[in-house]
């Protein structure tokens, strides 16, 4: 499973990418192959206050439904719509094309706290 | 839990299979993806590995009696060389199991029974078996099982096998041979497709798990895993094992009352079935469509009103209709087609319609505008 070193992790497979102060959230290749195919995805409002580890979307996938966990707290400031129409982009590239939304961060310390890939690397070799 | 793996384990790790804990077996969930699987099923061919399926041995003098003592259905009425569905249900007319029947004369049977009842099915068969003339072998260890099902099979199979299996009627099976090996094709499936199920030796599965996914290619062969394999029966609205059917749900509340034969003698659970029948069932299967994005899950509340009248056994996304579907029980009297049901998802409620089975419907004529 692909994990790559400029992401942060959380145990409950989301992942950050880090752009000044903006965080750009999804989920990781080892979820989106958990799941199955990503049928529907419920998005944030924009400008909506979020709290670190809280939800802030919810997808849908043939199998199941999981809560996603936004990793670091602040406002959202993008969501990514084309999920509406194409939600196996999270399938296809969860880390590209097929990331959710974007946190203007209030508290970056909150960064220190999320896994280095290598850490979450191991953690979901341990799993399989 | 000591984990099984069924024969082809290896073939599936090489097709990047992810795989799942299904009743004590390692087996593939999927490949590829379940709505791309799907789709392979419903618009050329699938192969699925369901070596983990059992299959009992019935044998004797008094096999035929036996048979019609345990299940409901009326394997006096099918000729040799066919198969019929049936339940099989304990005397309260709850479902021990759901099974198929194969009828190779009056003297010998084979029960094909879900994986996760193949113990307890053969333990039942030998508790019931008291004076009757019969042996009871479990071959499940013995025997492998591949299900190839789509429109292609019908190519593919002729091209491998010839007429023998093309002239096959619904339900029927014949022996054939590969490589001077006997396999038992039969035209059964669970998929509401054109297909075959192949029984064989069990240690001859990877080589015509092989033979099949070579040749099938150029028909757009597929492996497909559990996830596909649950879309396409429920878009059929057929019964799963411990989702719609289990020891306390009779057959008659699962609509399956067309495979009760209540004009036999005798068969276990025929006195508590009658009763139901004539008092009329208490809960009823229902199969139902949401109306906006929300997906049902097993065990989800089925409201009227804003009061519980049943529950969810059954739900997924379906692929071939892009919305979703579930099969639940309700109150019988709330079982009316077309009215509208709320599924409660998450702590959030959906309105459903009650509609008439299967959700999915081949288009064999030019598509309608509806």
């Amino acid at each position: 499973m692909n994990t790559p070193a400029e992401l942060k992790y959380m145990k409950s497979h989301e992942c950050v990418k880090v752009e000044g102060a903006n965080a750009r959230c999804g989920i990781t290749d080892y979820a989106q192959n958990e799941l199955t195919d990503v049928v529907f995805v419920e998005l944030p409002p924009v400008g909506k206050v979020v709290v670190a580890s809280e939800q802030a979307a919810v997808i849908e996938s043939v199998k199941t439904a999981v809560d996603v966990y936004t990793p670091v707290s602040g406002k959202i400031v993008e969501v990514n719509s084309e999920l509406e129409n194409d939600p196996g982009l999270i399938n296809r590239d969860p880390y590209g094309q097929g990331w959710i939304f974007v946190v203007e961060m209030t508290k970056t310390d909150e960064l220190d706290g999320l896994m280095p890939s290598d850490d979450y690397a191991k953690m979901i070799k341990n799993k399989a | 839990m000591h984990m099984k793996r069924t024969p082809l384990y290896d073939a599936h790790i090489k097709h990047n299979a992810s795989i799942v804990n299904f009743n004590g077996w390692e087996m593939p969930i999927q490949y590829e993806g379940i709505i791309a699987e799907h789709n392979a099923v419903r618009q050329s061919v699938g192969i699925f590995d369901i070596c983990h399926m059992g299959v009992i041995e019935i044998t004797g003098k008094d096999a035929l009696f036996f048979c019609q003592y345990i299940i409901t259905n009326d394997v006096s009425k099918i000729s040799d060389g066919k198969a019929i569905y049936s339940p099989v249900c304990n005397e309260r007319g709850g479902t021990v199991d759901d099974v198929l029947l194969y009828r190779y004369n009056t003297e010998k049977f084979r029960f094909v029974v879900n994986a996760a009842n193949i113990e307890k099915d053969y333990d039942w068969l030998s508790l019931q078996k008291g004076d009757y003339k019969v042996e009871i072998k479990n071959l499940s260890a013995n025997l492998g099982i591949l299900a190839v099902q789509g429109p292609n099979t019908m190519p593919l199979f002729d091209s491998l096998f010839g007429r023998a299996v093309q002239s096959l009627p619904y339900y029927g099976f014949v022996d054939i041979d590969i490589d001077n090996q006997p396999v038992q094709i039969s035209r059964t499936g669970y998929t509401g497709e054109v297909g075959f199920e192949l029984y064989f030796k069990r240690e001859h599965a990877r080589t015509y798990w092989d033979l099949l996914y070579d040749k099938g290619k150029k028909y757009g062969i597929k492996p497909i895993g559990l996830g596909a394999r649950d879309t396409l029966r429920l878009e059929m609205a057929y019964s799963l094992y411990g989702h719609e059917l289990t020891d306390n749900i009779s057959p008659l509340q699962a609509g399956l009352a067309w495979t009760i034969a209540f004009n036999k003698d005798t068969f276990i659970g025929k006195e508590a079935l009658l009763k139901e029948k004539e008092a009329g069932v208490t809960q009823k299967l229902i199969a139902f469509k949401m109306t906006d994005r929300s997906i049902p899950r097993a065990g989800n509340a089925i409201k009227n009103m804003g009061k519980k009248i049943g529950f969810v056994s059954s739900g997924t996304f379906s692929p071939s209709l892009r919305i979703g579907i579930g099969l639940g029980y309700v109150d019988s009297h709330y079982a009316v087609r077309n009215s509208q049901i709320t599924i409660e998802a998450r702590g959030r409620d959906s309105i459903a319609k009650i509609v008439k089975p299967p959700f999915y419907e081949k288009k064999v004529k030019q598509r309608r505008k509806d």
